[in-house]
């Protein structure tokens, strides 16, 4: 069974056709890369997995369960987590309390409205050594804008883990790092559980290759190619469309 | 320097030094300094708590009212009529207001937890129009324009006499007042508290996170209608009578005004910004009743301007700022 599967899913915004009879398998613990060039939608994909978007036709399954009729909220409750390509965060709240949510919305206490937060230990331990790992707890009681932007990234990363998903989709968690923070997100990718599947986007074909066991290929709302490594780097097709075509960064 | 973050989140819930002597002063100055003004700190109160219920669902929830006078105005016609028709007693008074207020919050919630920005403010600005319409077409249990009248508040607790003193009138005011504050207060503080704000932030993350977002909203919503519609039964019980302006536009608006020069978010904002605001126009319409509303103009526009967190976040800000040099 795998762990997230989407069968034929279609998506088009008035004549513009963004998703076509894509139909992507995963297995627990897979490793595996979405790739193509600006505007072949592969954040389209995300959303409409996780519920942001609405496909027009096909099923998605998460776990062997359909998911296609949940609203998003419940999508990430059965254990799909992600991040987003562009920073969407609690921005005036600090990492601590985001993170620190995240794990009592896991935990079914958000809607206690007479508990204290604070004496929530179980939740706040979990935040505090989540944000450990990933390198946060220092500046984890600052509001989260005033954070150097690649711990940003970081953050992101830990409000998925919180909920303790079986399928993250990662959307270019590298986007816009500067090398010099670079390392930090490379290990918290790398550090990733092993059991959880991902699914991520990314621009930077050092990290794809590094990562990814296997590559999808998407163009223009449509699968091109998917297989390993390899075997994707090989392609002529690849290469003529993606690989040796425009540039990306 | 490594922080413990059960330390910062306890201290950041804590009671602190100024809110002790803040809420003994609310009761000694009144009474013992000011006696003659009772009757103000009393409507400062009432107006106060109104504030908080709008603070909860715009300072906390992000939910933009413009009519938010509409649930006040429906627990003051709602503990009005109780009394009028024959049973006065003021704290099951206050309970009906909080039932009838609560359920009406929770009705028209499923509207806006659907709705933001330009769309929220014209239903909440349309519900605030509706109600002062409905009221005014069944004049015969609300008095319509001329006012509901004979409202009788039996006395507390069987003891206590509302006279035209005020000093029942006030410690009724104050303790409810209190009681919910603190009620308020936990809230903020609690996990559903913090959702709240995470919401308030950024709503496409907490439903990536699995929060639903309506369903928190709509709770708010109906506990804001509640406390709103608490505050209105306690100005018709201690001043015996209901208008249709408790309900209205005007009502709904120097409310928001209120909470905007205290500052939103923080509870005490709307307390602080409830009593510059009724005691200032208490002393400027007293020398000239036509410009009141010119200096409380100028104030807002100054407060927006240069205090965008209020005037209580500005002062917090500055208390910082010298402790630290």
């Amino acid at each position: 069974m795998n762990a997230l599967e989407t069968r034929k899913l279609d998506k088009s915004f008035g004549n513009l056709v963004v998703a076509q009879d894509i139909s992507l398998a995963l297995p627990a613990g897979a490793r595996h890369a979405l790739i193509g060039p600006n505007g072949a939608g592969k954040t389209t994909l995300i959303n409409l997995i996780t519920g942001a978007l609405k496909p027009d036709a096909g099923e998605i399954f998460l776990g062997g369960h359909e998911i296609s009729g949940l609203p998003g909220n419940a999508r990430a409750k059965r254990g799909l987590g992600r991040t987003f390509q562009i920073n969407t965060l609690f921005v005036s709240l600090t990492p601590l309390e985001s993170v620190a949510l995240a794990v009592c919305e896991r935990l079914a206490v958000t809607g206690k409205w007479l508990a204290s937060l604070a004496r929530r230990r179980d939740a706040i331990d979990e935040a505090f050594d989540l944000l450990s790992r990933l390198g946060l707890a220092k500046d984890c009681t600052k509001p989260t804008r005033d954070l150097p932007y690649g711990q940003q990234r970081l953050l992101e990363i830990a409000l998925a883990l919180a909920g303790r998903p079986s399928v993250l989709l990662l959307d270019e968690p590298a986007a816009g790092v500067p090398t010099s923070e670079s390392t930090a997100l490379f290990d918290a990718i790398a550090a990733l559980p092993e059991a959880i599947s991902v699914l991520f986007i990314e621009h930077d074909m050092n990290i794809v290759f590094t990562f990814a066991s296997r590559i999808t290929v998407l163009v223009q709302g449509r699968v091109l190619t998917e297989g390993p490594p390899d075997e994707i780097a090989r392609s002529p097709e690849v290469r003529a469309v993606y690989l040796g075509g425009a540039k990306h960064g | 320097m490594s922080t413990d973050p059960h330390l910062w989140l306890r201290h950041k819930a804590r009671v602190s030094p100024y809110e002790v002597a803040f809420w003994i002063a609310a009761l000694i100055v009144p009474y013992v300094l000011l006696p003659k003004y009772l009757a103000l700190a009393s409507q400062i109160a009432i107006m106060a708590t109104f504030c908080i219920s709008l603070d909860l669902i715009l300072g906390y929830a992000g939910i933009i009212s413009l009519g938010h006078a509409a649930f006040f105005g429906i627990g003051a016609y709602a503990a009005g009529i109780l009394s009028a028709r024959g049973w006065g007693e003021p704290l099951s008074g206050l309970l009906f207001a909080a039932v009838v207020a609560g359920l009406a919050g929770w009705i028209i919630g499923f509207m806006i937890v659907r709705v933001q920005h330009l769309a929220l403010l014209m239903i909440t600005l349309g519900l605030s129009f509706l109600a002062v319409e409905v009221a005014n077409t069944f004049d015969g249990l609300t008095g319509g324009a001329d006012g509901l009248l004979g409202i009788d508040t039996w006395k507390l607790f069987g003891i206590w006499k509302f006279s035209i003193w005020g000093h029942t009138s006030y410690a009724y005011a104050l303790g409810v007042s209190f009681l919910i504050f603190l009620l308020c207060r936990r809230l903020v503080h609690s996990p559903f508290g913090l959702t709240l704000e995470a919401i308030r932030e950024n709503p496409q993350r907490t439903t990536a996170i699995g929060v639903a977002n309506r369903r928190h909203l709509q709770w708010v919503f109906t506990l804001s209608s509640s406390i709103a519609g608490i505050a209105g039964a306690m100005l018709a019980q201690t001043t015996k009578t209901v208008s249709l302006e408790s309900l209205g536009f005007q009502n709904s608006a120097e409310i928001a005004v209120m909470l905007i020069l205290g500052g939103t978010g923080r509870l005490y904002g709307a307390i602080v910004g409830t009593i510059i605001f009724m005691v200032a126009r208490d002393q400027l319409s007293g020398m000239n009743p036509k410009y009141w509303y010119f200096w409380i103009g100028i104030l807002l526009m100054m407060v927006v301007l240069f205090m965008p967190r209020g005037i209580l976040g500005a002062m917090q800000r500055l208390a910082a700022k010298m402790s630290r040099s």
